[in-house]
This record gives C-alpha cells, sequence and structure tokens, in this order.
C-alpha cells in the first residue's frame, strides 16, 4: 500500500542526490571551485557522504518516534548514496590530492589522525555496500544485522574525522555531531524503555 | 628603477555582477537559521535546510553548499585600491610563477574576519586601515609612535615575490611592496635588552566580525627572535600587486617572513614591542604540541594535521598535483640562523 509513496521518495532522493555531484561538474566546468579546487571537492563530497550517512540513520528514529515504518525501505538507497560519496570523496585523495603517490598516501595516512580515522570509515562502508542486495541479506541472515551495525562505529569515526581535521573553529562538525548524537540518543532512549518495561 | 605596476588586468567583473551587500548579508542569516535547524537536530529539518539552502544559492565557503564557490563575485574590487606610486624591483622570485591577483586576495586565513578563506575578503568591508599607526614600546629608548604614511618613508619601498607556505599545506607566490623590517628596527631605537618583537595585531569588533568569536585569543600576537626580525628577507608589506594592501590580506602594514609559515605573518600590526623573553604567540597558545615559536617551514617536522613533506601550489589546477616543500621554504640563506638549533624540538 505504500509502494507509491515509497516510490515518489525514492525519486526525490534521486533528485536530490545527484545535485552535488552536478554542482560540482558545473563549477569544475566554469572554473570557479575556489582558489583550493582540490581541498573544495575533497570537503564538498565529504561532506555529502557525512550527509547521506546521517540521513540513512534517521529512517529507524523516525521509526521509533511516529511508529511509521515504510520509510525503513528508503534506507539502503541513502546509504548506498553515502558510499557514491565516500568513493569520489577517497578518490579526489588519492587522485588530484596525492596523485596515486602511494608512499606519501600510506605516510599521510599513518601520520595523521583525522586521515587514520577517515579512512577506517571508509574501509568499513565497503562490506556494508557490497551485502547490500537482497540476495546478501536473505544468505547472510542474522549476521547482516550484526555486520551493518558497524554503520554505527562509521558515523562516530566519521564525526572524528570531521573534528579532528579542522583547525580551530569546530562549529560545522559540532552541529553534525549533534545530529549524531540526537540519532543515536533516540535508539539508546527507546532501547532502554524496552528494557525497563521487560524488567 | 620605478615602475609603472599596471600589471595585472582590470577586473573584468562589471559592477551589476556583484553582489549587494545587503542581499548576501541577507542569505547569510538564512544560512545561519538553516544552520540552527541542523543543531536542533530535527532530522527533517535538515534536511529541508540543506534542499532550501540549494535554492538559497549561497556557500559557506567550504563547497558544501550549492551556489558559487567564490568569494570573487562578491566583493573583491568593489573598492578601488590606491596604486603605490613608486617602488623598487628586486630579483627575488622573478622565476616565479605569480599567483592570481583574485586567489591571494579571496583564499584568506584571517580569523579576525571569519575563519572560512572566504570569509576575509567578503567581511572586511567594514574595516578602515587609514588613518593608522604604530605603537612602538618595551624595550627602547623611547616609546613612540609611527604613522603609517611615515613607516612608508623609512626605506625606498621595493617589491619583493615570495613563495608563501600555509601550514596547511597550501602555497602561494605573491608580489608584495614593502620595506625591510630592519628599517623601522633601527628607527625604533631597540635597547640591548631587547631579544625579541612582538607583533599585536588589530582587534576591533565593531569592524571585524571574527574577534566576537573566542576562536583564538584576541588580539593575535606574533613575534620574532631579533636577528631574524632584521633578517634582509624580513618584510613589512604595506602592498601587493603594486597597490596598497587589501583588508583581507593586512592592511595598512603586515609582517611577511618568507622562510616561516604563514600564520608569522600578523596583519593589520596595531603594536610592536621589543621584548627580553621569547613572546607568547597565539597559535602556540592555541595549540603548543602544534604550532612552535618558530614556524620555519621544515618538509622533515610532520604536523599532526598537514603533511608538511609537499604541497599544493593555489591556482596551478585541479590535476596538479603536489609539488614538494623544500627546507627555510627555499630561502636556504637563513639557515645560518639555525645553526646548532634542535629544529625537530624547536619547530
Amino acid at each position: 500500500m505504500y509502494a507509491q509513496r515509497i516510490f515518489y521518495a525514492k525519486c526525490v532522493i534521486w533528485a536530490l542526490a545527484c545535485m552535488p555531484i552536478i554542482r560540482l561538474i558545473w563549477l569544475g566546468v566554469n572554473d570557479d571551485l575556489t582558489a583550493n579546487p582540490v581541498e573544495f571537492v575533497e570537503r564538498s563530497t565529504g561532506t555529502w557522504a557525512l550527509i547521506f550517512l546521517l540521513l540513512s540513520l534517521s529512517m529507524t528514529p523516525i521509526r521509533l518516534l511516529t511508529k511509521q515504518v515504510w520509510q525503513i525501505q528508503l534506507r539502503r538507497l541513502l546509504g548506498l548514496w553515502m558510499f557514491f560519496y565516500a568513493c569520489l570523496h577517497i578518490t579526489t585523495y588519492v587522485w588530484l590530492d596525492y596523485s596515486f603517490v602511494w608512499s606519501d598516501i600510506a605516510k599521510d595516512i599513518i601520520k595523521h589522525p583525522y586521515v587514520i580515522v577517515g579512512f577506517i570509515a571508509f574501509l568499513l562502508t565497503i562490506p556494508l555496500a557490497a551485502t547490500s542486495n537482497a540476495a546478501m541479506i536473505k544468505r547472510l541472515k542474522t549476521k547482516w544485522k550484526l555486520l551493518h551495525k558497524a554503520v554505527y562505529l562509521i558515523s562516530i569515526l566519521a564525526i572524528l574525522h570531521f573534528w579532528w581535521l579542522v583547525k580551530k573553529d569546530v562549529t560545522e562538525p559540532f552541529y553534525y555531531a549533534s545530529v549524531l548524537v540526537v540519532l543515536l540518543g533516540i535508539r539508546v532512549y527507546f532501547y532502554l524503555k524496552k528494557v525497563n518495561n521487560q524488567v | 628603477m620605478i615602475l609603472d605596476n599596471n600589471k595585472r588586468n582590470p577586473s573584468n567583473i562589471v559592477s551589476s555582477e556583484i553582489t549587494p551587500r545587503e542581499v548576501f548579508e541577507n542569505r547569510r542569516q538564512f544560512i545561519k537559521a538553516a544552520g540552527f535547524g541542523l543543531a536542533a537536530g530535527a532530522l527533517s529539518t535538515s534536511f529541508l535546510a540543506q534542499a532550501a539552502t540549494v535554492v538559497g544559492g549561497e556557500t559557506k565557503g567550504d563547497g558544501v553548499l550549492i551556489g558559487r564557490a567564490n568569494a570573487k563575485n562578491q566583493t573583491t574590487k568593489a573598492t578601488k585600491l590606491e596604486k603605490i606610486p613608486a617602488y623598487k624591483k628586486t630579483n627575488y622570485g622573478s622565476d616565479e610563477k605569480l599567483t592570481s591577483y583574485e586567489d591571494v586576495t579571496t583564499y584568506n586565513n584571517f580569523y579576525e574576519f571569519g575563519t572560512s578563506k572566504s570569509d576575509p575578503a567578503i567581511h572586511s568591508t567594514l574595516f578602515k586601515p587609514r588613518p593608522w599607526s604604530i605603537s612602538i614600546e618595551g624595550e627602547v629608548k623611547k616609546a613612540k609612535t609611527i604613522s603609517i604614511e611615515d613607516l612608508m618613508k623609512l626605506a625606498p619601498l621595493e617589491e619583493r615575490i615570495y613563495r608563501m607556505r600555509c601550514v596547511e599545506g597550501w602555497s602561494m607566490v605573491i608580489p608584495w611592496v614593502g620595506l625591510p623590517l630592519a628599517s623601522l628596527v633601527k628607527w625604533a631605537e631597540p635597547t640591548g635588552n631587547a631579544k625579541y618583537i612582538e607583533f599585536v595585531t588589530a582587534n576591533d569588533p565593531k569592524t571585524m566580525d571574527g574577534v566576537r568569536v573566542p576562536v583564538l585569543d584576541w588580539p593575535y600576537v606574533e613575534g620574532l627572535r631579533m636577528d631574524e626580525a632584521t633578517h634582509p628577507l624580513t618584510l613589512l608589506a604595506v602592498g601587493l600587486y603594486g597597490e596598497v594592501l587589501p583588508n583581507q590580506n593586512g592592511a595598512p602594514v603586515r609582517l611577511v617572513v618568507p622562510w616561516k609559515y604563514g600564520f608569522k605573518g600578523a596583519k593589520s600590526i596595531v603594536k610592536i614591542r621589543f621584548v627580553e623573553k621569547m613572546p607568547l604567540t597565539t597559535w602556540v597558545k592555541a595549540g603548543p604540541s602544534e604550532y612552535g615559536f618558530y614556524a620555519n617551514v621544515n618538509p622533515l617536522v610532520e604536523h599532526p594535521r598537514w603533511t608538511q613533506s609537499s604541497e599544493k601550489r593555489i591556482g596551478a589546477g585541479l590535476f596538479a598535483g603536489r609539488i614538494k616543500t623544500k627546507m627555510f621554504n627555499g630561502y636556504d640563506e637563513v639557515g645560518q640562523m639555525y645553526a646548532g638549533l634542535d629544529l625537530r624540538k624547536n619547530f
């Protein structure tokens, strides 16, 4: 009965999710990516990956708060868009920033805490993206649920990645961290409520 | 040689393209509102804010939101800057490719006007760099004050093309106009006790949005050892590209120390104090494990955040890759000042 609603919601997600990349291409073509275009693209793709991560994490709180369930079916699409922007983010880093000089990349990852956590977060998204199709969900059964709990770790690492990158003014990462705290907080609240009710 | 310095093309931005101040300020208000939406953690709000911002067409400066990425169409050239009538050309950096005026004046770290790179160009329009004077204090024969006009007459002005390496891993090549700091030091007549110089910079909440936020401990303070201050490379810059300094680059007078990371270059200097002890500078106070007093460009000393062995040259384009960072930013002649000093400890 929700098929139509889900279809429209997915259309909206696709339309919005395409905009950041179209915008980057547009700005690139017009030579308008600021004085430091590589940093600009890195920041933009990274931020959109984080936004889609937070959006995918917001489907369950919506269910808990409103008792609506249909939106849960949007979670995979949002998660895959997160993976898409995360891939663009790391491609920008490896290609545009470091020109595939692997020794420099290895050094950068090892020596800088914000890069380490970002890199680990990206690695963790790969198995999640790879097991996001229906066949894998069926095959892994309960293990799938456990595996996809990794998203909580990814979200915390992603916030740390942003926070530690910033030199001094943490306003922007603070906004995103606040959203994450609320999203995880709602889960914890309902979990504790459930536990209390069982006692 | 006296030069006519009209090297730069006249601005190709017509006035109709410049966003009126009220318009972009309104947009910024809107962005702030959107930001609070996010902070409130209301999910639908955050999503709508993102979407609405797309319509709003403004950017916060770091490339997140839809809209123009650059500060350039908003401010640069809104006011015409005075040409510096006469200055000597020098050989410094004559083989370097200059960073464009637009990049030099729209990609700035000047936290007094905001922490994003585009903020200083946008938010420095109220700042008044003239009249201006610098107060000379501390270990000098007599405390005194010098006006910017008199300062510019202390020595013949000269153009110096210097590389500027930011601690954040990017660099520019900038044609400064200025005079050696040494000439001011001589004029100030420091006493024998003067071992260091402390530079205190403007801190006016009325014209500098950024100082209302305690991101750093205002006013911004920098410092140099006396031999560094009197080194022939050390410049008090009053202009760039043949014109007086734009506000966002530290008008009316700033420090340029090309072998050190850019943050050593105190902008809009109001006070120069000669002192006996090493000054506690702003970034050292903010992060002593990350920023040192010396802050010499050094590819061998890693920073916890940024790669220091290589750098990105601003203006080189999306696919240019990185270039190797040189010891002392390539200004080897300063090396002898640090003989016997462990530069790993004294970073």
